[in-house]
C-alpha cells in the first residue's frame, strides 16, 4: 500500500520535471535560434582614427580598407585630429612633423625651423609617390566602395569648427561615442590608432 | 621550361587582373573587388610586383569564406597568384 502511494508519487513528480524540462528546452532554442539570426556570421571590425598627420591617416585606412577584402563589417571612428583624415579638403594637405619623430633625418632643433614640417611632408609625399603607395584619398575611395563606415564624430565637428558638408560624401556624422561604443562592442576586433 | 607550361594549363585562369607597380593594400583589395565580380569555379590571375602580395594574397584567400588560392608563381619581378571561387 505504502509503496504503490509513494510510486505514484515519484510518477507524478517525474512527469511535472519532465514537462518542465521540455518548456525549458522549447525556451531556450528558441532563445538561440535568435541569437544565431542576430549574428550573421560576418565578422565586425571597429577603428577609432585620433590622428590627423600623414603617417597615422594610413595604418586606419589600410587596415579597414584590407579588413573589408577580408569580408568583415569595418566602422571608422574619426575623432578629434582623426577627422582631417575625412575632410575632403585638409586631406589632401595632411602633414608629416619634423619635431618629435626620431625616425626623421631631423634633428629636433632643425626641425623647429620655420617651414620645416613642410620640407618632411614634401619628402614623404615624394616617398608615396615614388613607391606607388596609394593616397589617402584613393584609399579613402576604395574603402568606401567596399563599404566600410566612415563616421565623424560631432562633438569633435563642432569643436574644431568643422562643417558636416567638409566631408567626403558617404561619411556619416552626427554620431558620438555612444555609437562608437556600441560598435566595439559588437565588433571580434577593436583598435584605436 | 615544362613546369611553366603544366602550371599555365593547370588554372585556366579565366580573368587577369594586372595591379604591376601597386603596394599594400591594393594587390589584396582590387583582387577581392574582381573576385566579386566572377562566377564560382572562375580562376582569377593576379599579376603584382609587391612583394609583401605572396604572402598576403595567400592569407586573405585563406581566411576569406568563398576562395581558396590555387597557386602562386614567381617569374623574374613578377608574383603570379591564382585564386579560385568556390562559390
Amino acid at each position: 500500500m505504502s509503496t504503490d502511494s509513494s510510486t505514484s508519487t515519484t510518477d507524478t513528480a517525474s512527469e511535472t520535471d519532465v514537462a518542465a524540462l521540455e518548456s525549458r528546452i522549447d525556451e531556450l532554442e528558441s532563445e538561440l535560434a535568435e541569437l544565431q539570426g542576430a549574428d550573421d556570421g560576418q565578422p565586425k571590425m571597429s577603428l577609432i582614427a585620433t590622428k590627423g598627420t600623414l603617417d597615422m591617416a594610413y595604418p586606419p585606412l589600410i587596415l579597414a580598407s584590407t579588413a573589408a577584402a577580408f569580408g568583415y563589417e569595418v566602422t571608422v571612428f574619426h575623432t578629434f585630429w582623426g577627422l582631417d583624415i575625412l575632410h575632403e579638403e585638409r586631406s589632401k594637405e595632411l602633414k608629416l612633423s619634423s619635431v618629435g619623430n626620431p625616425n626623421l633625418p631631423v634633428p629636433n632643433a632643425v626641425g623647429a625651423l620655420p617651414g620645416m614640417d613642410r620640407v618632411t611632408t614634401r619628402m614623404m609625399e615624394r616617398k608615396i609617390a615614388d613607391n606607388d603607395t596609394a593616397t589617402v584619398e584613393e584609399l579613402i575611395g576604395t574603402a568606401l566602395d567596399m563599404g566600410v563606415e566612415f563616421q565623424a564624430c560631432q562633438m569633435t565637428i563642432d569643436l574644431l569648427g568643422y562643417d558636416e558638408s567638409d566631408f567626403y560624401d558617404g561619411v556619416t556624422t552626427g554620431v558620438g561615442a555612444a555609437t562608437a561604443i556600441q560598435d566595439m562592442a559588437d565588433a571580434d576586433v577593436q583598435l584605436l590608432v | 621550361m615544362g613546369s611553366e607550361v603544366n602550371t599555365m594549363t593547370e588554372y585556366e585562369s579565366t580573368q587577369t587582373l594586372d595591379v604591376k607597380g601597386e603596394n599594400c593594400p591594393m594587390p589584396v583589395v582590387k583582387t577581392k573587388q574582381r573576385v566579386d565580380e566572377l562566377a564560382a569555379d572562375d580562376v582569377l590571375e593576379v599579376l603584382a610586383t609587391d612583394p609583401g602580395s605572396v604572402s598576403d594574397i595567400a592569407g586573405w584567400a585563406d581566411s576569406t569564406p568563398g576562395v581558396e588560392l590555387a597557386g602562386q608563381e614567381e617569374s623574374g619581378d613578377v608574383y603570379a597568384h591564382y585564386v579560385r571561387k568556390t562559390e
